[in-house]
């Protein structure tokens, strides 16, 4: 039969050599490598309490952007939806009243706006998509969780808060305590 | 006449024998496909259309067989007709295309760009026509003109800011109703679509002004920010209606019926009818008949894959079948959790396609009564 890599090897049959039947040497051997591993660098981290860095293109749990004034910036154009390939984002949008203008930046906002964090992939499809600046991966990591529905986010989980009533808020999320 | 002779005209290298007095346009949509230059005024339902918006220039190489002299400059092909022999170049012109890309950046001068908000997204002409033939970038740098929202009666909701004076409406609103209510004031850039002295517009018929509007400067208030149409499933369907022809598409999502409009050929047009007539509808149709039992259900609407209104929509798709149910021997999957139990969104006891207009925060507040 044809190969299909060049690297296969053919098992070695011959009966041990002396040298082999002794074992000793070889164990030896495998405790040395093992032994030295002592005086390596440690490559694992202790999570909770230590943190690796994150890439900067890191993708993790989304956030909805407000803008200087703390209105949404979501409009409800429906272009994340469309574009995520996991079909993770539903929405509903509703027109902007008279005197809501401090709440929403544009006339149409997003009165309901959901993630299925069970159904998302991370590919950041919709952060692309979007034309209003309003949502972002962050760098944190969707928390674990015993019961299904923890997973469905609204608007209140992915909102960011606030920068004029809740400046300090903001900051700590953004981890400039 | 006995024999009508037919003219030959030439357009991007394509033959075709046309009737005298078709326009350039016209025998250009006979052949299809890229050759016909895009329209955004032009209606062929609607008499007088077209000359208005320059999009679809085309350069005329030779003008006909007994006088074969090139047209000096490009011609609108909506208001120009043929001759015979006449040769024409459409996207194998660079001149047209040039020209074209400027008529874009022109008519996008006071264009919002609010796109993200515009009902009309997704089935804009404006959009495919800028995406086809327009440029990435614009050279104007000043205020934009902006015009208040303006209610056009009950039902029709009027973006000044987003028109680009097709002039389409007010032919409709002329030669579908017997009287005509509005129409265009001042000139040149403070022109706008207005009714005098805010006269709403009650005739059956104006509800497809909403249909023949190229862009989102008139939409309907009914469906307005209710879904994206990207989201929604057209399906035809006719009924019984006294007052028009009753062939409709039903936008749906779901069970709900969010909106209703005529039914559009490939051209954005509003169909013909077997009898030549053109399947305008009524307003009661259009805005009042929001359940499926008013209507019978033909089949799903044929969308052009390259519209993004198809996506999601297979067609001759095999769905495969349940086998967890044969293999568990009849015991059903338990299921683990009922999304509407944790959803907000799209819940069963609220329909969004039966608010009257456009939902507001009220809609969406549980702590307040619901008004139906």
């Amino acid at each position: 039969m044809q190969n299909l890599t060049h690297r296969s090897k053919d098992v070695d049959r011959r009966p041990l050599s002396l040298w082999e039947k002794m074992y000793i040497p070889s164990v030896a051997k495998g405790m040395s490598i093992t032994f030295g591993h002592m005086f390596k660098k440690v490559p694992t981290i202790r999570y909770p309490e230590e943190t690796r860095p994150f890439s900067p293109v890191f993708r993790g749990l989304h956030v909805l952007n407000r803008d200087e004034e703390g209105r949404e910036r979501c409009t409800a154009c429906g272009l994340c939806a469309v574009a995520c390939p996991a079909e993770a984002i539903t929405m509903e949008a509703a027109e902007r009243k008279a005197g809501e203008e401090n709440l929403y930046r544009e006339e149409k906002y997003a009165a309901r706006y959901e993630i299925n964090m069970l159904r998302c992939i991370f590919c950041g499809l919709c952060e692309e998509a979007c034309p209003k600046d309003a949502i972002y991966l962050s760098e944190t990591f969707a928390p674990s969780n015993y019961a299904r529905k923890g997973f469905i986010y609204g608007k209140e989980d992915l909102l960011i808060p606030d920068p004029k009533t809740q400046a300090s808020d903001l900051a700590a999320a953004k981890g400039q305590e | 006449m006995s024999e009508q002779q037919l003219f030959k005209v030439t357009i991007d290298n394509i033959t075709i024998e046309v009737a005298p007095g078709t326009s350039i346009l016209e025998a250009a949509r006979k052949i299809g496909g890229d050759v016909a230059p895009p329209a955004m005024c032009f209606y062929s339902k609607l008499k007088g259309s077209g000359g208005k918006c320059r999009t679809c220039l085309v350069e005329v190489s030779k003008g006909s067989e007994k006088d074969p002299r090139p047209m000096p400059k490009l011609v609108a092909s909506c208001r120009t007709t043929v001759m015979d022999g006449m040769e024409v170049k459409n996207i194998t012109s660079e001149r047209v295309v040039d020209a074209r890309a400027g008529v874009v950046e022109m008519l996008l001068i006071n264009h919002p760009l609010d796109c993200p908000i515009c009902d009309q997204a997704g089935e804009c002409h404006l959009q495919d026509l800028s995406y086809e033939h327009g440029r990435e970038g614009t050279r104007y740098e000043f205020q934009r003109r902006t015009f208040e929202k303006h209610d056009l009666g009950e039902y029709i909701q009027l973006h000044m800011t987003r028109c680009i004076l097709c002039y389409r409406c007010v032919f409709t609103a002329d030669q579908l109703t017997n009287k005509r209510e509005h129409g265009i004031l001042s000139r040149g850039d403070h022109a706008e679509i207005a009714t005098y002295i805010e006269k709403s517009l009650d005739n059956d018929f104006i509800g497809n002004v909403i249909d023949v509007c190229p862009v989102g400067a008139l939409t309907d208030r009914t469906f307005r920010f209710k879904n994206r149409v990207w989201f929604l499933k057209p399906v035809d369907a006719h009924r019984d209606c006294p007052t028009c022809s009753g062939q409709v598409t039903l936008w749906y999502r779901g069970d709900e019926v969010f909106r209703v409009t005529a039914r559009k050929d490939e051209w954005g047009e509003v169909e013909s009818l077997p009898d030549g007539t053109t399947a305008w509808i009524c307003n009661t149709c259009r805005f009042d008949k929001k359940h499926t039992g008013d209507w019978v259900i033909e089949g799903p609407r044929k969308i052009s894959r390259h519209s993004v209104i198809s996506q999601g929509h297979y067609v001759g798709m095999h769905k495969p079948e349940e086998t967890i149910e044969k293999v568990l021997h009849g015991r059903k999957p338990r299921l683990m959790m009922d999304i509407h139990s944790v959803s907000q969104v799209n819940q069963p006891n609220i329909d969004l396609s039966q608010i009257e207009g456009p939902a507001h925060s009220d809609d969406f507040n549980p702590a307040l009564p619901k008004k139906d």
